[in-house]
């Protein structure tokens, strides 16, 4: 079985370039340069460097003692949260800008969700002094009015989505557009492993780095390479890509992808594409996709914007076909919770989006014995006014409970 | 034969194609905006199949998808709507739309009911030439439905050949690299674009689109082309004036002249 894209940017029944004639040009170069140039030895060599020196890697690899005790188990956490921006998104960001500069682009532009994404492309733009122009779903610029302000600062314009739902899958039609309106000047750094032939392949290269270190950081922690189990939670999919890539042959770990169930798979409030998604196309790839039965894209829900996106990378809808891969979906409610617990047990605030990957310790099984890498994708800081929220509520009804 | 084809036959030269997307303005326009635009004296129309998620399209088409999906249209509403098209229009008819609609309602269930009411052509901007090669040509040959492709100035010239080998009705002719309604000129550059395309004598005839708007640009496109699409400017006209009839008439008179009324 193989879980690489053939020739035609299939991963099995999933992937392809169903691009209008208008990015024809773009998305054939990218096709024929993206492997050359980034396997070049100069190109390997400033990006090995810039994850080294700029972004901060390797990121630990962390045995989580007390959340282990609690669930009765080995848990690793793989701490992409203390990525230079905080999270795993620079790691393909320093990728792309590295490739654009090659290709002789003039130009950058992005879709962000929770908004991680943004920052990350509009720090290697100023690094890289680029210009940037990141789009960003209304709605979710209102939620992570943080990261809004940190993109600004590095000198990225924010252009808010304003049509459909408003979040991410809104974003990336702009981008789009965008990029069809300015094909000539501009690369599209596409912020997971979605899109048209090579974006997947060529993201989740970018993020092989993740299970490429905690290969290296389990042999010298346990003495082997491959843990029993790798966790990580699946929006469109980049993190999960990056911390399953190096696992892909290795049979004998189980690979499992967390996604956003929202309110509940059946509530019509959910991002959980596997779970109640059919085969489809968006944004010009063949995958999973949450529509209706004219094949209208319905709107996802999350309370994590990083999350909420109607479509999954097409790797990971052939990992679910080929049963590869596990995945399983966590609600809102079990996000936050496991959230809390991770600050109070390990003193780490996590991100939304990978709480819903430590979320997942309550519904898998595993035996004592066994080694449980979590991907921890990225920190929590942008959506600390989403913590506070619900744990004033939680706190409030205590305090009603007890007056009763 | 396929109108489509006829149309061409019969008349090389400035061409006019107008696009709408159906359920806009309002649910049940489709057979009169139809009737409006072929008394008009237009040669062929464009009907849309509105989609949550039109890439190629700019802003005005958005909108008037946005609408048309609000309103209620769906595949199986617009079958029904033009079931008895062919009783009263005789002009060239092509669908337009996007290709994940069609892959859910099936695509040889598609193009059977395309077929069965009498449209002659199909555009879908995000179905590439691999795939139409690989998995579709044949179903579309087997009803009739001509496939169109778009090329734009940046097509290779050796892909333009290899589309116009694949193509058996007529060329869309992207004239400027961007959304619809994105530009609303013709420089010189896109007429030396134009004359370029011309030079490539083309088994099958341009028709030009994107950014055609008014008198003035379609006149421009059609000089070395067959002729020209409008869209964006189209579906503006619609939203201005409450009265389609009327708004149709006066867009299409100060596009050109008819030359005939058609029945």
């Amino acid at each position: 079985m193989s879980y690489h894209v053939d020739e035609f940017g299939y991963y099995g029944n999933f992937g392809g370039a169903f691009i209008p004639e208008l990015l024809y040009k773009n998305v054939q170069e990218l096709q024929e340069n993206y492997l050359k140039i980034i396997y070049e030895p100069e190109f390997q060599k400033e990006f090995t460097n810039l994850l080294h020196d700029y972004v901060g890697r390797p990121t630990p690899l962390y045995l989580a003692k007390r959340l282990s005790e609690k669930y009765n188990t080995n848990i690793y956490l793989k701490r992409e949260d203390l990525n230079h921006t905080g999270a795993h998104k620079i790691n393909n960001t320093i990728g792309q800008i590295l490739l654009a500069k090659r290709l002789g682009k003039t130009r950058i532009i992005a879709e962000t969700g929770a908004g991680q994404h943004g920052v990350a492309t509009a720090t290697v733009c100023a690094l890289m002094n680029i210009e940037c122009v990141v789009y960003m779903g209304e709605v979710d610029i209102k939620r992570q009015a943080p990261n809004v302000a940190r993109m600004k600062l590095l000198g990225a314009k924010v252009v808010p989505a304003t049509c459909g739902s408003k979040t991410l899958k809104d974003a990336t039609n702009e981008a789009i557009r965008d990029w069809i309106n300015n094909s000539q000047n501009t690369h599209y750094i596409i912020g997971s492993v979605v899109g048209p032939h090579p974006y997947p392949d060529m993201v989740a290269r970018f993020q092989s780095v993740i299970s490429e270190e905690i290969k290296k950081q389990l042999k010298e922690k346990i003495g082997k390479e491959n843990p029993d189990a790798v966790i990580a939670c699946v929006g469109g999919g980049s993190n999960a890509a990056g911390a399953f890539y190096h696992f892909l042959n290795e049979e004998n770990v189980k690979l499992i992808g967390v996604e956003a169930a929202g309110k509940g798979i059946d509530t019509g409030h959910t991002a959980a594409t596997l779970a109640i998604g059919t085969p489809g196309v968006i944004h010009a790839c063949k995958t999973m996709l949450m529509q209706d039965v004219y094949g209208q894209i319905t709107e996802p829900y999350s309370i994590s914007a990083g999350l909420d996106y109607p479509g999954i990378g097409p790797l990971h809808a052939h990992l679910h076909e080929t049963k590869r891969a596990q995945f399983i979906s966590i609600t809102d409610e079990e996000a936050l919770q496991a959230a809390f617990q991770l600050c109070k047990l390990e003193g780490i605030i996590p991100a939304l989006e990978s709480s819903h990957a430590l979320a997942a310790l309550e519904k898998i099984t595993y035996s004592e014995q066994e080694t449980i890498v979590i991907n921890l994708s990225g920190r929590g800081d942008k959506d600390l006014e989403t913590y506070m929220k619900q744990m004033n509520a939680q706190e409030e009804k205590q305090t009603h409970l007890q007056n009763q | 034969m396929n109108r489509t084809k006829e149309l061409f036959q019969k008349k090389s030269k400035d061409v006019l194609s107008v696009y709408f997307t159906a359920g806009f303005p309002d649910l049940n326009s489709t057979m009169d905006i139809l009737l409006s635009l072929q008394k008009s004296g237009v040669d062929m129309v464009e009907v849309g199949m509105p989609f949550s998620d039109p890439l190629a399209d700019g802003p005005i088409i958005q909108h008037s998808s946005e609408v048309a999906l609000r309103n209620g249209m769906n595949l199986d509403l617009l079958f029904e709507q033009t079931k008895d098209v062919r009783k009263h229009i005789t002009i060239s008819l092509v669908l337009m739309g996007y290709l994940n609609p069609l892959l859910q309602y099936g695509v040889e269930k598609f193009l059977q009911r395309a077929a069965e009411n009498g449209f002659d052509a199909l555009i879908v901007p995000d179905l590439p030439v691999r795939e139409y090669e690989f998995y579709y040509k044949d179903l579309f040959e087997k009803y009739k439905i001509k496939n169109i492709f778009l090329i734009t100035p940046d097509t290779p010239k050796e892909r333009i050949h290899k589309i116009d080998a694949l193509s058996d009705a007529f060329i869309y002719l992207v004239s400027t690299l961007g959304t619809t309604g994105a530009k609303t000129n013709i420089s010189d550059e896109q007429q030396d674009y134009f004359k370029r395309i011309a030079s490539y004598q083309l088994k099958n005839p341009l028709l030009a689109g994107f950014g055609i708007s008014n008198k003035e640009t379609f006149e421009k496109a059609c000089a070395h082309t067959n002729g020209a699409i409008i869209g964006s400017a189209f579906i503006k006209a619609l939203e201005q004036d409450k009265n389609t009839e009327q708004a149709i008439k006066n867009f299409v008179s100060s596009i050109k002249q008819p030359e005939h009324i058609h029945k």
